[in-house]
């Protein structure tokens, strides 16, 4: 068996809200979620609505949020154990891209010096000319011209450009394992393509993505893996196009019978009822599902127990945290 | 027939911001027509002037910027079709007497529009004191009346906006738009930051509106998978003109502009075959300077030695299809470029 290039193991985030007011408040972003990326390139998205959990999920496997228990494990390795040396080798093969392009820059510094500090801090070239030629060579990588790039401002970029350029950093890392959180939300339709086929050519390079994201239809144009959270809980794994052509957990049914069709001649045919919007305060509870308060096929087992993570259907490549999926609670059984 | 007369009726729109390196043209010659009852959609990448265009149609522009030229003729008196305003001439009061009773809008990012201070209750009733003094109970019925509509229930108008999720706030803020059962609501971007579940249900209510309160919908998004869900017919706008309109089925089923099919082959879709989509090379141009002739020629792959030259005219290939392309036009000659 190959060694898993990440493995995340039982993985829970809790943040403490020690209110000058209101007393002590946790919140539990992500709720014991396992998953492994295996050695292969490999890309997997993360779905869900906003407070999922997703990008949480996504700041601890970058080591920028502490866990309160479970690991993540990257090459067999877990992080809680890493020292200076470690960090510095994982920051190198792995590589975030972050939301916001308007936010990730120094306003005061040219577009150069993201791309130079990190040749230098990296030692990625020997001399002054073969990091130019690096830097070249990476920003034709993700489609920009240097000449219109090299020596501009943020401010002079457009959201598209700089996305890219963050790209063009990951680019000249040659990383393992890039983690987008959100990357194309704030750019325009016609360079979301472009930036979505940059990953699947990073993947055909051998670099694996974890790609976050609330879009279903970029989530299946990327393929892979799929992973849908709710409220900090992982309730649906598998393969992309099982998921999303024959979603299994009702919350995923209920996700991606929302995306518009993009066809007029298939429009949503009636009204959904109120179950669909989620109005309701949540709260934690170990002893029940997730989305009980919402789900259409509740049970009686549902607001009790926890559904624990199955393989759903006849596909062992899905599984899913439903207790529909349990033989002895399927409503056919009862 | 009264309802042959468009709703509104757009010739010529030029909404222009002035600043020391010269004019930025944001909207440069727009024309355009809504009918009633009907949804329109405005689709077009950031910067295309979607935005613009519906803040000029409610007289919104603030210096630096103006309305330069043109008329949005604005016919909301169902007793007198005829009668029309002119929105880019009225002034001041007059405007203010026009929005929220005939003329409402739905502001981009529109949950952060509420007044954090007041009671939605509150706030939708000075809404109303403005333009129909009534009675307590009177009031309160309508704003009981138009929360239902879109799904909320009375009694969150007791509720202050920090207290609603990012969709009610939306849905209040619907409902605050139709309060007055205006003849035209204008939508901008009103679902951008919402999950998609919250997008449906929001969606659906303007859906709503249409079919049962007999309103007319201006409904701009960049994104056209949305487009595709909920508008009647459909403008897709570049670089502050119109370079395609037609019903939501022509734009979708057979699109003609180059700008238009790349825009639509850029979009993944779920489900079906994975082939690898194309973007549009380039970058979007500056409102400072558009390029000569065609604003889309620098981007275009059907780009002709006339595209360079000339502006393309508008041409209409079939009742109400319009598009704004050389390749339509057969008196131009494509390789010259002279009319």
């Amino acid at each position: 068996m190959s060694e898993a290039l990440l493995a995340v193991d039982r993985l829970s985030v809790v943040f403490r809200d020690t209110g000058l007011f209101q007393g002590n408040k946790t919140t539990v972003a992500v709720d014991d979620v396992s998953f492994e990326l295996p050695s292969e390139p490999t890309l997997v998205t993360i779905v869900g609505e906003s407070g999922s959990g997703k990008s949480t999920l996504a700041r601890t496997i970058l080591g920028l949020q502490r866990s309160a228990s479970g690991t993540v494990r990257y090459r067999n390795r877990d992080l809680s154990g890493f020292r200076g040396a470690d960090w510095h080798a994982f920051r190198r093969e792995v590589q975030p891209v972050f939301q916001d392009p308007y936010a990730t820059y120094n306003p005061f510094y040219r577009i150069d010096r993201v791309l130079k500090v990190l040749v230098r801090k990296f030692a990625l070239a020997s001399n002054d000319s073969d990091a130019e030629a690096l830097i070249e060579d990476a920003l034709r990588a993700v489609d920009l011209r240097p000449q219109d790039v090299l020596g501009r401002y943020p401010h002079q970029l457009s959201g598209g450009e700089r996305q890219r350029v963050m790209l063009a950093r990951v680019y000249m890392m040659k990383p393992k394992l890039i983690v987008a959180d959100e990357p194309i939300s704030m750019i325009d339709a016609a360079l979301r393509a472009l930036f979505l086929n940059i990953l699947l050519d990073f993947r055909d390079q051998g670099i694996s993505s974890i790609f976050i994201t609330h879009n279903l239809a970029t989530a299946y144009y990327l393929g892979g893996r799929i992973m849908v959270m709710c409220r900090g809980r992982m309730i649906e794994y598998g393969d992309m196009d099982q998921v999303v052509l024959h979603p299994s957990h009702p919350y995923t049914q209920l996700l991606i019978d929302s995306v518009p069709s993009h066809n007029p001649h298939h429009r949503w045919q009636e009204e959904r009822s109120e179950y669909a919007v989620d109005a309701s305060e949540f709260v934690f509870s170990e002893q029940a599902c997730v989305f009980e308060a919402r789900c259409p096929h509740a049970m009686d087992i549902c607001h009790h127990q926890r559904p624990p993570f199955v393989t759903a259907a006849t596909k062992a490549s899905q599984q899913s945290a439903c207790f529909l999926y349990h033989d002895e609670y399927r409503p056919d059984q009862a | 027939m009264t309802d042959a007369r468009p709703l509104l009726t757009i010739e010529d729109m030029r909404i222009h911001y002035d600043s020391v390196r010269g004019s930025y043209k944001v909207v440069d010659g727009v024309d355009i027509e809504v009918h009633r009852n009907e949804i329109f959609g405005l689709a077009g990448e950031s910067g295309c002037g979607k935005s613009t265009l519906v803040e000029g149609i409610l007289r919104l522009i603030e210096p630096p910027g103006h309305i330069r030229s043109g008329t949005a003729l604005f016919r909301p008196f169902p007793e007198d079709p005829e009668r029309s305003l002119d929105l880019v001439q009225l002034d001041y009061h007059a405007m203010r007497e026009i929005r929220w009773k005939h003329l409402s809008y739905i502001p981009q990012g529109s949950m952060n529009s509420l007044n954090p201070v007041m009671r939605i209750r509150d706030q939708m009733t000075d809404v109303v004191m403005h333009h129909e003094p009534g009675g307590q109970d009177e009031v309160s019925r309508n704003i009981a009346a138009a929360l239902e509509m879109v799904g909320l229930p009375e009694s969150l108008g007791a509720l202050y906006p920090h207290e609603l999720s990012g969709g009610m706030k939306q849905r209040v803020c619907i409902a605050m738009a139709m309060l007055l059962q205006p003849a035209l609501v204008m939508a901008d971007e009103p679902t951008t930051a919402l999950d998609v579940n919250v997008q449906r249900a929001v969606l659906e209510t303007i859906a709503h509106l249409r079919d049962q309160m007999g309103a007319t919908v201006i409904f701009v998004s960049h994104d056209l998978a949305v487009h595709a869900e909920l508008v009647d017919r459909m403008a897709i706008m570049y670089a502050g003109v119109v370079m395609e309109l037609g019903t939501v089925y022509e734009i979708f089923d057979n699109p003609q502009h180059p700008y238009t099919k790349r825009l639509i082959h850029s979009i993944p879709a779920l489900g079906g075959p994975r082939e690898r989509l194309e973007s549009i090379p380039g970058m979007a141009p500056s409102p400072l300077a558009w390029p000569e002739g065609c604003r889309f020629h620098p981007r275009c792959p059907d780009a002709m030695p006339a595209c360079s030259t000339t502006t393309p005219r508008t041409i209409e290939l079939d009742t109400g299809r319009k598009v704004t392309c050389h390749l339509f036009d057969p008196d131009i000659d494509l390789e010259q470029g002279s009319a």
